[in-house]
């Protein structure tokens, strides 16, 4: 493959990663803090998607969508923290993923009332909707820089709000010794509730990101939870360090393998096979990763808790 | 006292459990009374979904593993036994390369079959999978249910997501199976085979280790007892009985569906075992029975019916916490 | 304690009475139309424009088809084949209805088929899949809309037409996806320079069009249904090859479900379908006016083809002053199409299916400034399906 079209497939395997990884990070905190899996962490992403899609589509601004996909997404968070994973803390994990699977339906039925069955439009501005020539004669979708612009800044200003500030130290104080952080007096239920928020926002973004390039519809949530779950496990369930390189490692594994596999297969086998065996372990490419990942390192590669 | 209340409950539950019986072995002739007999093959798609609940209750409710991707065993038993009765039907082999497997309609080959290949399935994702722990053990299952999904998807000869359509049905020891009764009797009898024998064994020494294992790992390690071995056979046992249940489906439909292997799949099956109670074995039956139920009189009801359906489920999770047939024997929520 | 026991004794007792609080019927003359479609999840709006498309039909006419009151009864599958088969179930042998329609998608239409064939007709609104076209065809069942074949075929034909000499071409990897694409080749007769097959769930095509752009073929076709034509549309105009590289698909790909969602980004877009919104028949003009009237936006595909449904069905129930239970007296009537399709002149060939002229539409904005399809030649006149053939029915 030449170097040009090689650069062009790495920025697509990262635009996926980042994309991943705005849905990976709000996952893998909500579950280092609480010890809560959210399956409705889908929902949120749908329900910043349509925000945007329809603010933008009000106002005509896509600024004011994404901060509506922001505000959405966190606003919602919220209510479901404060009206029922407060609840569900102390529980196993089962009833966690029960309680947040009757979460999706509601959440798409309600989004399908609202908004009718039909996907929605979303586009980027006119100012992105172009391309940019990185190397000669290689364009690029600027949106897609964008993407990748948007998404590095929301893993820098994670790296500056866990690692450097007070809050931060609580985060990361309560994914390692919860019990310590309670008993030194901290209101725990605030800092649950603000990681929630800080999860659901970052699902809102990532759903308004999204929207100009993929379906907005009802489910939408549900197609990128599982990759974003694999994400979160690959990396090591509560570490952000470790979700920002699973979701690299996958947007790359998975375009890669779409990219390279058919011509590699071709040398290989016969035509016909070639393509079919192509196709199908591109298919399979990521979950194989993952089974391969955790068979090695059972706990994924940077666990949270010791 | 203690021991007295004890046995009282055991025949509550042992009482209810009877009634129920009694009543699913009446349901044929009183179906056919009423000529209500179109509910049959409902009634023996419930039956299956009972079973592959309650298998899944071995590993979940008394094992205490989440395991998010026992869809992948109800798919493959029903691919199985989908794949034997289309390749007898049409005279060509399942397999003629590296050993000569011919199609079958024979319930006899088919049902061992579906329970052997979801069974050696089990044993390779469970011999991965049980190293992990937790949400991870959630997570990696669901992620090999999602790769044999795609794998099965891509096979052309099985249909893809358009499922496979069957036009031969099995028969049982030679004899042509006629009607929705058979069928039913067929399921009803391989169910409650499978409640006996998953009983018996959850109360041998093997169930408390299994049950030990949930609640303190360490200590039966300690105590010199193989926990992985015993987690795998659980899990590997499940798949296999899962496999069972699929091989039912798929003849009771003539079809087999992709959709069966779907995690969303995975999902209902864990809902029936919470619904109806973990680590009850009859609980998830009953669970089931009451999701099934639900989700075809609420489809009807509503276009909009997941709208009652999701709260429906939302406050069984908070306010019935030991699950429809925990609350009826009054049995201890587990862990 | 009390509210759980009765939830087991519904659950087990009770079973036989499953549903019997449903409301039985509304007039003793009514003809009953079950009408099987999927109205959740990511599949909804082509459910939920057959159901439309249907309901205008019988709006149109009073209430009646065929000058006999009909009753529409409407279940959702949500996508789901075992669910669709329950309510076919329900349908067939509880409430006794003898005609059926709606469904939207082949794996629902198979796993039902077995359970409504042998008691009821069934008429196809969409899905058509080889199965039920060849030698598994069957005197009850007949499709008003084509053989899942039949657009890709059209494309095919009108690219080997054009003389586009090397086409890219991609679908997902399930045999759908394989039989669209093996359909495209059956007329296509220039070079494929690449068949890419993508996974069912793929979100981002970034690596596809990146391998698009360094192949640059003539033109591409593809074969992409709901969410996921839609991702691509987006991501191919994104990536600057709109305008470049022409792109072709059948026509469910490039319809009014769609173009709200994609916008601007499907404009010169090349596809085909057996009807458009700009055909000139009278049947057609009212169909769009009094659906844009009724529902406030512009019909779909899916919307003609379900109110070709109600039409088709119309015809027969006068042709039999409203008696279903004959069935073959009824499928006799059904089988004479007599009808004013919106989609001009159409009958059934010996398997059921249809034998009619495809169009090639290309996306535009119209007059007020929508985008919408128009029609701009024709792909194959009289076609019938490959697996007519094989159909021993006469």
């Amino acid at each position: 493959m030449d170097p040009s079209l090689l650069l062009e497939q790495t920025l697509n395997g990262l635009t996926l990663g980042v994309m991943l990884f705005l849905l990976a990070a709000g996952l893998t905190l909500i579950f280092g803090v609480m010890d809560v899996i959210n399956l409705a962490h889908g929902s949120l992403y749908m329900a910043g998607a349509f925000a945007s899609a329809a603010v933008t589509a009000r106002t005509g601004s896509f600024a004011a969508g994404v901060l509506a996909g922001i505000a959405v997404g966190a606003a919602f968070a919220l209510v479901l923290e404060l009206a029922l994973i407060r609840r569900l803390y102390a529980r196993a994990h089962l009833d966690q993923v029960l309680a947040t699977f009757a979460v999706i339906l509601i959440a798409n039925e309600t989004v399908k009332i609202l908004f009718g069955p039909q996907p929605i439009f979303a586009a980027p501005p006119p100012a992105l909707a172009g391309s940019v020539e990185l190397l000669p004669g290689v364009p690029y979708p600027a949106y897609r820089l964008v993407i990748i612009a948007v998404g590095l800044l929301a893993a820098l200003f994670l790296w500056w709000l866990i690692g450097r500030t007070r809050l931060g130290m609580l985060i990361r104080a309560g994914t390692t010794h919860r019990c310590m952080v309670q008993a030194l007096g901290v209101n725990i239920e605030v800092l649950f509730a603000f990681v929630f928020a800080i999860g659901g926002a970052l699902a809102g973004l990532a759903g308004a990101m999204a929207g100009p390039i993929l379906a907005v519809q009802v489910g939408m949530g549900e197609q990128i939870l599982i990759l974003a779950f694999v994400v979160v496990v690959i990396g090591g369930l509560g570490s952000v360090r470790g979700a920002f390189l699973a979701a690299l490692l996958v947007g790359l594994t998975d375009t890669m393998s779409r990219a390279l596999l058919p011509s590699l297969m071709r040398d290989l086998l016969p035509p016909a096979a070639a393509d079919q065996v192509a196709a199908n372990l591109g298919s399979v490419a990521v979950y194989l990763l993952m089974a391969v990942v955790l068979a090695v390192r059972p706990r994924g590669l940077f666990p949270a808790h010791g | 006292m203690a021991e007295a209340q004890a046995t009282a409950r055991v025949g509550l539950d042992g009482v209810v459990a009877l009634c129920g019986l009694c009543l699913l072995a009446a349901a044929p002739p009183v179906l056919e009374h009423l000529q209500a007999d179109y509910l049959l093959p409902t009634l023996t798609r419930m039956l299956a979904y009972g079973l592959a609940a309650a298998a899944l209750d071995l590993v979940l409710g008394y094992g205490g593993l989440v395991s998010f991707g026992h869809g992948a065993f109800l798919g493959t038993g029903a691919y199985v036994a989908g794949a034997l009765l289309q390749h007898a039907s049409r005279g060509t082999p399942v397999l003629a390369w590296p050993i000569m497997v011919p199609g079958s309609t024979e319930a006899l080959v088919i049902l061992p079959a579906a329970a052997a290949v979801a069974g050696i399935l089990a044993f390779l994702i469970g011999a991965i999978s049980l190293r992990t722990r937790g949400v991870h053990f959630i997570m990696i299952t669901l992620a090999f249910a999602q790769l044999v999904y795609f794998l099965v998807l891509a096979v052309p000869e099985y249909g893809g997501t358009d499922g496979l359509m069957l036009s031969a049905r099995w028969r049982l020891a030679g004899l042509p199976v006629r009607g929705d009764a058979p069928r039913y009797w067929i399921a009803l009898v391989l169910l409650v085979l499978f409640l006996l024998a998953a009983r018996r064994a959850m109360e041998a020494r093997y169930g408390l280790a299994l049950r030990g294992a949930r609640q303190n790992e360490r200590r039966l390690l300690a105590l010199g007892y193989p926990v992985y071995a015993i987690r795998l056979l659980a899990f590997t046992a499940s798949g296999a009985c899962t496999g069972l249940a699929g091989a039912l489906l798929a003849d009771v439909a003539m079809f087999v569906s992709p959709d069966l292997l779907s995690w969303q799949r995975s999902g209902e099956l864990i809902i029936m075992v919470v619904l109806g109670g973990q680590g009850t074995l009859i609980g998830p039956v009953v669970g089931a029975f009451t999701l099934l139920a639900l989700e075809e009189e609420l489809s009807a009801l509503t276009e909009h019916w997941m709208l009652v359906l999701g709260p429906i489920l939302l406050l069984c999770v908070l306010l019935f916490r030991r699950g429809i047939w925990g609350q009826v024997i009054g049995a201890a929520y587990p862990g | 304690m009390r509210t759980t026991r009765r939830s087991i004794l519904a659950a087990t007792a009770a079973l036989p009475a499953l549903g019997l609080a449903r409301p039985a019927i509304a007039q003793p003359e009514a003809v009953k139309i079950g009408m099987i479609t999927t109205l959740s999840g990511p599949g909804a709006a082509l459910g939920a424009d057959i159901r439309d498309g249907f309901n205008l039909a019988v709006k149109n006419a009073g209430g009646r088809l065929g000058g006999v009151a009909v009753e529409v009864v409407v279940a959702d599958d949500g996508l789901r084949p075992e669910n669709g088969r329950a309510i076919a179930e329900r349908m067939v042998r509880r409430e006794r209805v003898q005609v059926l329609t709606g469904i939207v998608f082949s794996n629902v239409l198979l796993a039902v088929a077995p359970v409504v064939l042998p008691a009821a007709t069934y008429v196809s609104a969409n899905a058509g899949p080889s199965q039920l076209a060849g030698e598994g065809c069957h005197a009850n069942y007949f499709n008003v809309a084509w053989q899942n074949d039949n657009l890709h075929e059209a494309v095919g034909q009108y690219m080997t037409q054009q003389g586009v000499r090397r086409a890219f071409i991609l679908a997902p990897n399930y045999p759908a996806g394989r039989d669209a694409l093996t359909g495209f080749k059956r007329f296509y007769k220039g070079e494929v320079v690449s068949e890419t097959y993508t996974r069912l769930d793929q979100l981002d095509y970034a690596a596809e069009l990146a391998t698009i752009r360094n192949a640059s073929p003539e033109a591409v076709y593809i074969f992409l249904p709901g969410g996921l034509g839609i991702n691509f549309i987006k991501q191919y105009a994104a990536a600057g090859l709109r305008g470049r590289i022409p792109l072709y698909g059948p026509g469910f790909s490039f319809d009014q479900d769609v173009f709200p969602a994609v916008g601007e980004d499907a404009l010169g877009c090349f596809n085909a379908a057996q009807w458009a919104l700009d055909l000139p028949n009278p049947a057609n003009r009212t169909f769009v006016e009094t659906f844009e009237r009724e529902y406030g936006r512009l019909p779909s595909l899916y919307a003609s083809q379900g109110y070709d449904a109600a039409n088709l069905i119309g015809s027969a129930l006068a042709a039999t002053r409203g008696d279903v239970s004959d069935r073959a007296a009824f499928a006799a009537a059904l089988k004479r199409a007599d009808f004013a399709s919106v989609r001009g002149a159409f009958r059934f060939g010996n398997n059921n299916h249809p034998i009619q002229t495809i169009y090639m539409r290309e996306v535009v904005r119209d007059g007020q400034g929508r985008i919408v399809n128009r029609t701009i030649g024709v792909a194959f006149e009289n076609h019938q399906d490959a697996y007519a053939a094989l159909c021993r029915l006469g």
